[in-house]
């Protein structure tokens, strides 16, 4: 799978080895006038395969956590380290920007083709996987759109599509249902469980939808404050495999447990903004 | 007291917003005829001179006749062979200096002064410079035009390259994009829109300056004709020839505006400042 390209630095890396972890983690962005802390201090680790959620409220720095993970970002402080001897170099990943990212100069299977187009896949084989799973994001009918002429909706879905494609052992996924309904989402949902099961990646998901984090995750990371930190780490014991239907009232039971943690944060952020 | 209306609000739209763009269109060739119309009859009735406005039938008269004896397709063959090469040399450099240059900040730091000095220039004054330094045939004359073509393309690409949004060049670096994927898929088809608008302007400043250079130093192509009809003070063939170089003009125009069509499917909406 890593072979096809882009591993250069990790040639046979399989998922059981993918991994990362944050020691210490803090950023700062640094403008002329002034430097704003997005994240103090924070220490996570993810295993190989698990599906970790992390939850907090907006301005925690989730989107720049995200980042760091990815390698776009190097943090000001602290420490990032990834799978066993991988070194300081983050594998291959895949990570679906919360304003989705979706190219506008190209067609819904341009977007979603893109990550194997970088890894050099042939012109063949990458559109076949792409419409496989456009058609899993239910967008087939719109395969030769440009984003454009696409709802908000369907454009997250095309950024959800080309990562899903990019076959690569990390998926990293900031707030990748946010701008979807309430029935494509839970729909969405089952698809990433579904194949998340199968494929068994290592996922980072941060969302500001409690419920959405405790469905999906095996443990749910609660960031606080601002600068966002690690404020509770909540394990979900849910059975695998999920089934969002049987596992409705232990997901709200445990996401107002949740919210009962966060709340107090919450109120006083109003408060401030006040 | 409640009214009640008459009727469902939304009866059908009235049918003018229909016929509005073909109503336009008809009145726009109305009132040009009339204008041609009362101009001919000025001038045979003797009010207006024939000798600084002859009849709209006599100029007519002297494009068929000057077209038919080979006189103006000779100078027009002149004159296109003169723009096409003089663009085309500078339109490439000037679009690939100007990607570069918007994407490459150090690259812009480094030749932006250079390119706001010489910018502002008349392309037309560096002609006398250009005929010491490549002769006084043609090389000085399809070198200005050059110059000219090349300033508006680079400054809109330059522009163009610098407003993607950083959001894009992130995803392709996520996905893995060398340098030249980032130039190929990124750069490039972020700007085209912009670019594309820089390269209507650098049509019209070839256009232009290889009509100014005719006058001054050719004898031959379109300029040099203009010049020449005015010494022997044959004014039909003056406005004949002033047509063709509008002509000219509208056809580079309209090719341009179907290249566009070509070149960005995916634009949202064609602006009409064809």
């Amino acid at each position: 799978m890593i072979a096809r390209g882009e591993g250069a630095a990790h040639p046979q890396l399989a998922p059981d080895q993918v991994r990362f972890s944050l020691h210490g983690v803090t950023h700062r962005f640094e403008t002329r006038r002034r430097s704003t802390a997005a994240l103090l201090d924070v220490s996570l680790a993810a295993e190989p395969r698990e599906f970790l959620s992390i939850v907090g409220p907006s301005g925690c720095g989730k989107t720049t956590l995200l980042k760091i993970i990815a390698g776009l970002l190097a943090p000001t402080s602290g420490e990032v380290s990834y799978g066993d001897g991988a070194g300081p170099a983050p594998p291959p990943n895949a990570l679906v920007f919360q304003e989705h990212g979706v190219f506008p100069w190209m067609s819904v299977l341009e977007n979603v083709a893109f990550g194997l187009e970088m890894q050099g896949v042939d012109r063949g084989t990458r559109e076949e996987q792409a419409f496989e799973f456009i058609d899993r994001v239910g967008l087939s009918s719109f395969a030769h759109h440009y984003p454009h002429e696409l709802s908000s909706g369907m454009r997250q879905r095309v950024g959800v599509a080309r990562a899903f494609v990019a076959d690569v052992p990390l998926l990293l996924m900031d707030e990748p249902f946010g701008a979807l309904d309430a029935q494509t989402k839970l729909a969405l949902q089952a698809e990433l469980l579904r194949i998340w099961r199968t494929d068994r990646k290592l996922v980072a998901f941060v969302t500001h939808d409690l419920q959405e984090a405790v469905r999906l995750g095996d443990r749910v990371i609660v960031l606080t404050g601002r600068p966002g930190t690690v404020g509770a780490e909540i394990p979900i014991p849910i059975a695998r495999p999920r089934d969002l239907a049987r596992d409705r009232n232990e997901v709200t039971e445990l996401s107002w447990h949740l919210w009962s943690l966060l709340e107090e944060g919450v109120r006083e952020d109003l408060a401030m903004g006040r | 007291m409640r009214r009640h209306p008459a009727g469902p609000s939304n009866v059908a739209a009235p049918p003018e917003t229909d016929r509005a763009p073909h109503g336009e269109g008809r009145v726009t060739v109305l009132a040009v005829g009339a204008v041609f119309v009362l101009w001919e009859v000025l001038v045979r009735l003797g009010v207006l001179s024939p000798i600084w406005l002859p009849a709209p039938s006599a100029i007519l008269a002297e494009l068929a006749r000057s077209t038919a004896e080979g006189e103006l397709p000779t100078h027009l063959g002149a004159t296109i062979v003169r723009v096409v090469p003089g663009l085309l040399l500078g339109v490439v450099p000037g679009l690939v200096l100007g990607l570069l240059m918007g994407w490459s900040p150090r690259l812009r730091r480094a030749v932006d002064p250079v390119i706001a000095a010489l910018h502002p220039l008349p392309k037309i004054a560096i002609l006398p410079l250009f005929m010491l330094v490549f002769g006084i045939g043609e090389a000085s004359r399809i070198a200005v035009i050059a110059v000219a073509a090349f300033f508006p393309i680079l400054i809109s690409a330059m522009a163009g390259a610098r407003e993607i949004s950083h959001l894009y060049f992130e995803v392709a670096e996520n996905y893995g994009a060398d340098r030249r994927a980032v130039f190929r898929r990124v750069v490039v088809p972020g700007s085209l829109p912009s670019a594309l608008g820089g390269l209507r302007i650098s049509v019209n400043a070839a256009l232009t300056v290889g009509i100014a250079v005719e006058i001054i130093v050719a004898d031959r192509g379109l300029g040099s004709l203009v010049w020449l009809s005015w010494e022997v003070l044959r004014t039909e063939l003056l406005y004949a020839t002033l047509l063709m170089i509008a002509l000219v003009g509208l056809g580079l125009n309209a090719g341009l505006a179907s290249l566009r069509e070509r070149l960005i499917p995916w634009e949202p909406e064609r602006s009409s400042s064809g």
